[in-house]
């Protein structure tokens, strides 16, 4: 148990702080770095108290997703220079006591809601998915996710394909000046308009047009 | 304090909803960043699912955070594809330069 408690709280510490640094970095590669750490430890919690398939996937989609795409939009779209242009932190300042007030009042508010639990009614369990020791986490996460919920993982696919066209449609552009391959050109294309016979006089040679 | 219950985990997930809130005040230079608090906030509602889930012994938390991932990872990917194109055509990401509707 102290062990738990330990790792706990190590864990826990770097996640806050560099949750912390995600906010105040003054270098946005910076803030995705410290994004990936807030991740990483986060999903070694998960691992920790038993939800071992979701803490993986976190991995695998923030850190080796999201935070990769995060990177490559930072590196895409020049922002140290645009930082060098205006270095003051003037909004910083001006909204840092608004944004404190309201952090400290939900923070409040969210641990009322936790010293609250102790007060709660009787629970009442939604469903027959209860935890089983006899089987992996990932073996009994399958068994409900495939079976009492395919729909809602289907949708949760539908809504992966809409972002994905969604993001090329909004980023895509038509070239000025670039040759495009057009596929029902070369499809259509048909023998005479492509090949022609022509009678060489000896010692003349073929003059082409284009 | 040596024995980790709910509690400490709700109270990690809360800490870190509120850095993630704090974040999206603090910054006006870059629009990323507030991306990435709106990635936090949804880290600390799976923080919360998760550890409800393992605390109840009930395992739809669980499958209710994939679903959230799913979500984020989407959103992550238009955003990003959204402030792409605003960069394209303004030349730049600042929160204070973002303000053509006057609202």
């Amino acid at each position: 148990m102290l062990a738990h408690s330990l790792f706990f709280y190590f864990f826990s510490t770097i996640a806050v702080f560099s949750a912390t640094m995600v906010t105040i970095s003054r270098n946005t590669i910076y803030s995705v770095f410290f994004l990936i750490l807030v991740f990483v430890s986060v999903s070694i919690l998960f691992i920790m108290i038993g939800a071992e398939f979701l803490g993986m996937i976190m991995l695998i989609v923030y850190v080796g997703a999201v935070a990769v795409l995060f990177l490559f939009v930072v590196m895409m779209l020049n922002i140290s220079e645009q930082e060098r242009k205006q270095p003051d932190r003037k909004g910083f300042i001006n909204n840092i006591s608004v944004g404190l007030i309201v952090g400290a009042i939900i923070f409040l508010e969210l641990l009322v809601v936790i010293g609250g639990w102790k007060y709660k009614g009787n629970f009442i369990p939604l469903s027959e998915a209860n935890l089983d020791v006899n089987y992996s986490n990932t073996h009994a996460l399958g068994n409900v996710l495939y079976t009492d919920y395919i729909h809602l993982f289907q949708i949760a696919g539908m809504i992966l394909l809409v972002a994905m066209i969604g993001a090329i449609t909004l980023t895509f552009r038509k070239r000025e000046n670039v040759k495009r391959q057009s596929y029902f050109a070369q499809i259509q294309r048909e023998k005479d308009s492509a090949v022609s016979l022509v009678e060489v006089e000896s010692g003349k040679g073929v003059k082409l047009d284009d | 304090m040596i024995e980790i219950g709910l509690g400490h985990y709700l109270t990690l997930a809360a800490i870190i909803f509120t850095i993630g809130i704090i974040g999206i005040f603090l910054n006006r230079k870059n629009i990323i960043i507030i991306l990435m608090s709106i990635e936090l906030i949804l880290l600390a509602v799976n923080i919360n699912l998760v550890s409800f889930s393992i605390y109840l012994q009930n395992l739809v938390g669980q499958v209710f955070a994939m679903f959230i991932l799913t979500v984020a990872a989407a959103e992550a990917a238009v955003g990003l594809a959204i402030i792409v194109i605003y960069y394209k055509n303004k030349g730049s990401i600042s929160v204070e330069h973002i303000d053509s509707l006057k609202g």
